[in-house]
């Protein structure tokens, strides 16, 4: 079924069989294979996109809900050859090794300094209804939707300090 | 994924006639269980009606005091609300609990009440349940998994609900609002919500064919402490092996049973001046565990415990 | 054949004049993995647009495939071609040139016979995945089931010794042992544990004519092709098998699966590229997995600590038609002084997928047991357990009393001891409170082994000046492609950026691929002799053309840095030279060996860990606090590679002591977690503050470059510190891994 949606700031129109999932749209249609399959269940976030500004998981959503929505992947965040603030430390703070999961941490990431600068606590906020501060505890319990086998946690962290204005 | 359909009405009473005319049509919302299920063909709707997009996605004032959570609001949603941190602060914890970010920023409130259970013999489809086939037996009874019900369970399942958030709602007396096709408005307890398997184990709530949830109704923060705890195997991103909800004096504990598990031994026992201890003694008389799953005891006997004292519920009496 | 004393001369590494080998450089292609484009094998764009194939897995353990209908799926929407063991084409022996065994795969895909839960009896492609996907379920069979045998701990009585394996014994074990004033016997069980690799298997493959293309993600780039090629029954000329990206390994990804099978014969079949992919379920049940062990420690002591008596016997299992032993005692061999010592392995053949090696194969299981065992001798004896190893450190490896290489255990401990606060350990466990949380520390060792590998390298100098380093090598994430760059750029004295390194194709000269934490040092040593060898080369060049200002000298005496080549102030650009010289381009190769005397020595990388966790008494919950790892593992090629690959193995030692295990279902055969929500990998929340450090060193006798593997050492005794640090805090110790809640909560008075 047709369904039209903005993709990395374009325009985007496709006809879907409705099975197919946001992921699978992008790797086997529009050819932005950049959003990984680990899982296909919503089990290790490295499909995370980000759709109207919020990261999801690609995997878990069909395509044709999608109508009408702006959808960020990996593709669509670098400009031209500058990277993306999170890209950059990523890549300067090591945060990755095989990389496979690293598209959906970058996406993720940035959906998450998002959440957190619209003030919606997390398990580890202490007070609920204070303002929220970005603690390592904070960035650790945020980012747990995103498994990484390689276990770049450390370097992850560092990265999204240095992306968040944190370090 | 077996084919199916699938369409977006832009009213609830257009999406309630589809469901009810249309054999196999089932309501989509976040998608998070259902599109899930449906890879693994545990699930194989016909058609899909995309309630997600609804007006039913808001947070509202009742003129109790309390809040109208729509069905169609997300956990991240309501986990943000400012009423919900400062009211219903079990209910932000237990959200917060559960899944991660990405999950939670399309998981719905109604359909975290319907989300299906964790087990893996459930999961698994080259097994025997009887929540998948009816009377086809069940392979969690004398396997391996050690997350299991203690209370409540049958010959036919001994699976546990897995939701975070209905373990809260419960310690937090909320309704359930539904509408189905003939206009008919419901309201159930979110207590009473979700049933015990029985012989019927694939009959999972109280909620009638091409019947919708609309809202989830809090009623007024009740006095005293609230909190939520759980108890996983890792630190984040995982399901609870056991879960305690107190808000006032009610105590609802989660990962135990077909159904968020209210504990009413226990308020009892703590209405009539037991210790924290004591009472979940009382609760946990009643358990049944099978086995593999007796740690349930000695975690759930401490973690309500010391839910109870950090609450102060067990105090004073 | 060369001697390790050739290795000590001083070499372009050693001098490391450019200041690259060693420095933190950014991933070589970090950028494409940032932004997404790093294609891995399913991502790979194929001539034409490919179809989509799926594989169905059997849901008995053992037995044979009676009926396959595949009647309605093959008239199902979209589909191109069903598959059962009834009509997959045949497909030819594997092994003759695939060693070892583990490495060969399952052999034939499809097979009638049954030899597992999850073994693949079907395969289905269509023009998309979702109509492919949809058609599966279509296939129906029938199956005649047998008995199998399934469950280790009912086994353990039918363990044998592995074929051609002997005990090892020093001295005597039993009368020492039975004599020694101190005496512990206990044993540690192991689980079962899964790679869990991000990217599942999968293959792109197609053919031009008789040959084939794959795209599949695979560590062994040779073992792959000759497999393939073996199955498919033609050259192994025929086949090229590519893998530039590799999305997790571990050892898991080592050997070749059904999808580089099928996705081969299915493209010759249909005559149209083919790509297929494993679910995760597929990754649980049908590649392989790290086997529990069952490891009786005995430990007898003097009362002043000195061990008289060590024994560490290992039960394990592997698939029945698979052997494999997971070697839990080797590392026992070289670790601690005892003068009458027994080591050996004990194996139990079950109907289960094929246990296989997973990152540090041995250790990884192996040292949970034993730096355990010290933790509990030490307490015994009323010594600190660092001081209990110090005791028993050895001069020489105290099985076969030869040199070692380098031994840095000792300072590894003290350094990281002072560095992590170790003096503030309460040697009585459950004294230490933190609001709720029992607080508790624990260290243990670390010892891996060293290996070198036959390897070769290709590298060419264009007239641009361009260098690119070319070999049948693999990155799995752990930073190849990065420091085969730095030790070209600084052999030949070039800037990075005007190095390429391409690897993971057949086509290129042949390295083992990755594992073992072999790979820097094997790979890095053949691109180390290629790029002498293309020294030489343009020495020749320089010093023979008449148009050089080198031209006249002595080849011996030219020197590379900044981009030039160099006799005393006579100097060119290599560019310069080449684009005049030799416009073609100048392609040599180089390779390394074994040294002749390398067996020597006993050589190992060394490391001791330090953690400090909290254990709530509520729940029985164990959570990292903090953690701490010194170790020396040779010459480091790359700070910033080499440390994650470093805390990345430390922080699978978190969840092998925490959180990872399976367990088989005795009625079905079946993996009780067939997915990552029921499988716990550790998760970011999971990992609180931990780092690590390297001690400087170079190990001469290890290859010319002085440089060891990290990738493996790292896990070695991690999961033992933390569980160490789990009895420090509270008092239980629990020998069965993981410590999960229910475990610790039982324990807990």
């Amino acid at each position: 079924m047709k369904t039209s949606f903005t993709l990395n700031g374009q325009a985007a129109s496709l006809d879907l069989d409705p099975r197919t999932t946001l992921l699978d749209a992008l790797r086997e249609r529009l050819d932005l294979k950049g959003s990984k399959k680990g899982c296909d269940h919503g089990q290790c976030g490295a499909c995370t996109v980000l759709v109207n500004g919020r990261r999801i998981n690609a995997c878990l959503s069909l395509a044709v809900t999608h109508e009408g929505d702006e959808i960020t992947t990996i593709e669509g965040l670098a400009q031209d050859e500058t990277l993306h603030p999170v890209q950059a430390a990523f890549l300067a703070q090591d945060a990755f090794q095989c990389g496979y999961c690293t598209p959906g941490q970058i996406c993720s990431t940035i959906g998450m300094l998002k959440e957190a600068a619209d003030g919606w606590a997390s398990l580890a906020t202490e007070d609920l209804t204070a303002d929220i501060v970005l603690t390592d505890e904070e960035i650790r319990e945020r980012m747990s939707g995103n498994l990484c086998r390689c276990s770049a946690y450390p370097q992850i962290l560092a990265a999204i300090r240095t992306a968040g204005g944190l370090a | 994924m077996k084919a199916f359909t699938y369409e977006r009405p832009g009213d609830v009473a257009t999406a309630l006639a589809l469901v009810a005319e249309i054999p196999g049509a089932r309501f989509l919302a976040g998608g998070t269980n259902l599109v899930d299920l449906m890879k693994l063909r545990i699930e194989q709707p016909t058609h899909l009606v995309d309630v997600s997009r609804l007006p039913l996605a808001e947070i509202e004032d009742t003129p109790e005091g309390g809040l109208r959570l729509g069905a169609m609001t997300t956990n991240s949603q309501v986990a943000a609300d400012a009423r919900v941190r400062a009211r219903y602060p079990a209910l932000a914890q237990a959200i917060l609990s559960g899944a991660s970010g990405q999950l939670r920023n399309k998981a719905t409130t109604a359909g975290n009440l319907l989300q299906r259970t964790r087990c893996p013999y459930f999961y698994d489809t080259s097994k025997p349940c009887n929540k998948r086939a009816p009377g086809a037996g069940c392979a969690a009874i004398g396997g391996i998994s050690s997350n299991t019900a203690i209370f409540g369970a049958s010959d036919a399942c001994i699976a546990t609900h897995p939701s975070d958030m209905a373990v809260a709602l419960t310690a937090l007396d909320a309704k359930v609002e539904t509408q189905s096709g003939a206009g008919e408005a419901r309201v159930l307890a979110l207590e009473g919500f979700h049933r015990l398997p029985g012989d019927t184990p694939h009959v999972e709530t109280e909620l009638r064919p091409a019947e919708m949830i609309t809202a989830v109704v809090l009623p007024p923060p009740p006095p005293g402490g609230q909190i939520y705890r759980k108890a996983r195997e890792r630190a984040s991103y995982a399901f609870a092996i056991g879960s305690v909800a107190v808000a006032g004096g009610r105590v609802a504990l989660g990962a135990v049973a077909h159904k968020p598990w209210r504990a009413e031994a226990a308020e009892l026992a703590l209405e009539q001046g037991a210790s924290p201890a004591e009472a979940m003694d009382a609760e946990l008389r009643a358990a049944r565990p099978d086995g593999h799953n007796d740690y349930k005891l000695k975690l759930m006997a401490r973690l309500g415990a010391a839910c109870l004292t950090t609450t102060g519920a067990g105090d004073g009496q | 054949m060369s001697s390790v004393k050739d290795w000590a001369a001083p070499t372009p590494i050693s001098e490391n004049r450019g200041g690259l080998i060693g420095k933190g450089v950014d991933r070589y292609e970090g950028r494409l993995k940032v932004t997404g484009s790093a294609p891995f094998a399913y991502e790979v764009e194929a001539p034409s647009p490919p179809a989509y194939g799926v594989l169905i897995a059997s849901p008995i353990a053992k037995g044979t495939v009676t009926l396959a209908d595949i009647s309605e799926a093959r008239v199902a929407p979209g589909v191109l071609l069903v598959w059962t063991p009834h009509n997959v084409p045949a497909q030819g022996e594997r092994g003759a040139k695939i060693n070892p065994r583990s490495q060969r795969g399952s052999n034939p895909a499809l097979a009638e016979r049954i030899e597992h839960f999850g073994q693949h009896v079907g395969f289905v492609v269509a023009d998309t995945l979702e109509n492919a996907k949809a058609a599966a379920a279509l296939v129906r069979f029938d199956y005649a089931a047998e008995p199998a045998d399934l469950i280790f701990e009912d086994n353990l009585d039918a363990a044998d010794q592995p074929e051609g394996e002997e005990d090892v014994r020093v001295g005597d074990f039993e009368a020492a042992f039975a004599g020694a004033p101190v005496r512990l016997d206990e044993t540690y069980v192991s689980p079962l544990q899964n790679h869990a690799q991000m990217e599942p298997c999968a293959t792109t493959a197609w053919w031009d004519g008789d040959n084939v293309t794959v795209h599949t993600s695979i560590q062994m780039v040779k073992g792959g092709q000759h497999t393939l090629a073996e199955t498919l029954m033609i050259p192994s000329t025929q086949v090229r098998l590519v893998t530039r990206y590799i999305g997790g390994g571990f050892g898991g990804k080592g050997q070749a699966y059904d999808d580089l099978t099928l996705a081969a014969l299915a493209a010759r079949e249909l005559g149209q590229p083919v790509k297929v992919a494993y679910t995760r379920q597929q990754m649980f049940q049908a590649t392989i997995h790290r086997p529990a062990v069952h490891m009786r420690v005995r430990l007898g002591a003097q009362a002043d600590g000195r061990l008289d008596a060590f024994a560490l016997e290992a039960v394990t299992h592997c698939r029945r038609e698979t052997p494999f032993t997971e070697h839990a005692a080797n590392f026992a061999r070289s670790l601690y002084a005892a003068p009458n010592r027994l080591t050996g392995h004990r194996l139990v053949k079950l109907d289960i997928p094929a246990a296989g090696p997973m990152r540090a194969p041995g250790e990884a299981s192996g040292m949970l047991s034993l730096e355990c065992a010290m933790d509990e001798l030490a307490e015994q004896l009323g010594l600190d357990p660092i001081e209990l190893r110090l005791r028993n450190e050895p001069e020489t490896d105290p099985e076969t009393g030869k040199p070692f290489s380098t031994r840095q255990l000792v300072r590894c401990m003290t350094e990281g001891a002072q560095r992590f606060g170790w003096d503030r350990r309460h040697p009585k466990p459950g004294q230490v409170r933190d609001g709720r949380w029992l607080v508790g520390l624990g260290m243990a060792a670390a010892i891996r082994g060293n290996f070198l590998l036959p390897a070769k390298a290709g590298v060419r100098i264009d007239a641009d000046g361009t260098i690119t380093l070319r070999q049948g090598m693999t990155d799995i994430g752990t930073g190849t492609y990065t420091i085969l760059a730095q030790i070209t750029a600084e052999t030949l004295g070039v800037p990075l950026a005007q190095v390429k390194v391409e690897l993971g194709d057949s086509d290129f000269p042949p390295a083992p691929g990755s594992g073992g934490q072999f790979g820097a040092a094997t790979a890095g040593s053949a691109a180390f002799a290629a790029g002498m060898n293309l020294r030489t080369a343009l020495a020749e060049l320089a010093t023979g053309d008449p148009n050089s200002p080198l031209y006249g000298d002595d080849p011996e005496l030219v020197t590379f840095g900044g981009g030039h080549i160099a006799v005393d102030n006579r100097a060119e650009p290599l560019d310069r030279l080449v684009a005049r010289a030799a416009p073609d381009g100048i392609y040599v190769e180089g390779s390394i060996t074994p040294a002749a005397d390398a067996r020597d020595y006993s050589q190992h990388t060394y490391g001791a860990h330090f953690a400090e966790v909290g254990v709530d008494p509520d729940t029985g919950e164990v959570r990292l606090r903090r953690m701490f790892g010194v170790f020396a593992a040779g010459r480091i090629l790359n700070a910033k590679t080499a440390m994650s690959q470093i805390t990345g193995g430390m922080i699978w030692g978190v969840g092998t002591a925490l959180h990872e295990y399976n367990a088989v279902d005795p009625r079905y055969g079946s993996f009780i977690a067939q997915d990552l929500a029921g499988y716990h990998v550790p998760a970011h929340a999971d990992i609180a503050d931990l780092s690590a450090m390297f001690l400087d060193e170079v190990d001469d006798k290890a290859n010319p470059m002085g440089i060891k593997g990290v990738g493996e050492l790292g896990i070695a005794g991690a999961g033992a510190a933390i569980a160490n640090a789990v009895y420090n805090a509270c008092g239980a110790r629990i020998r069965q891994y993981p410590l999960t809640p229910e475990k610790v909560l039982a324990a807990l008075p």
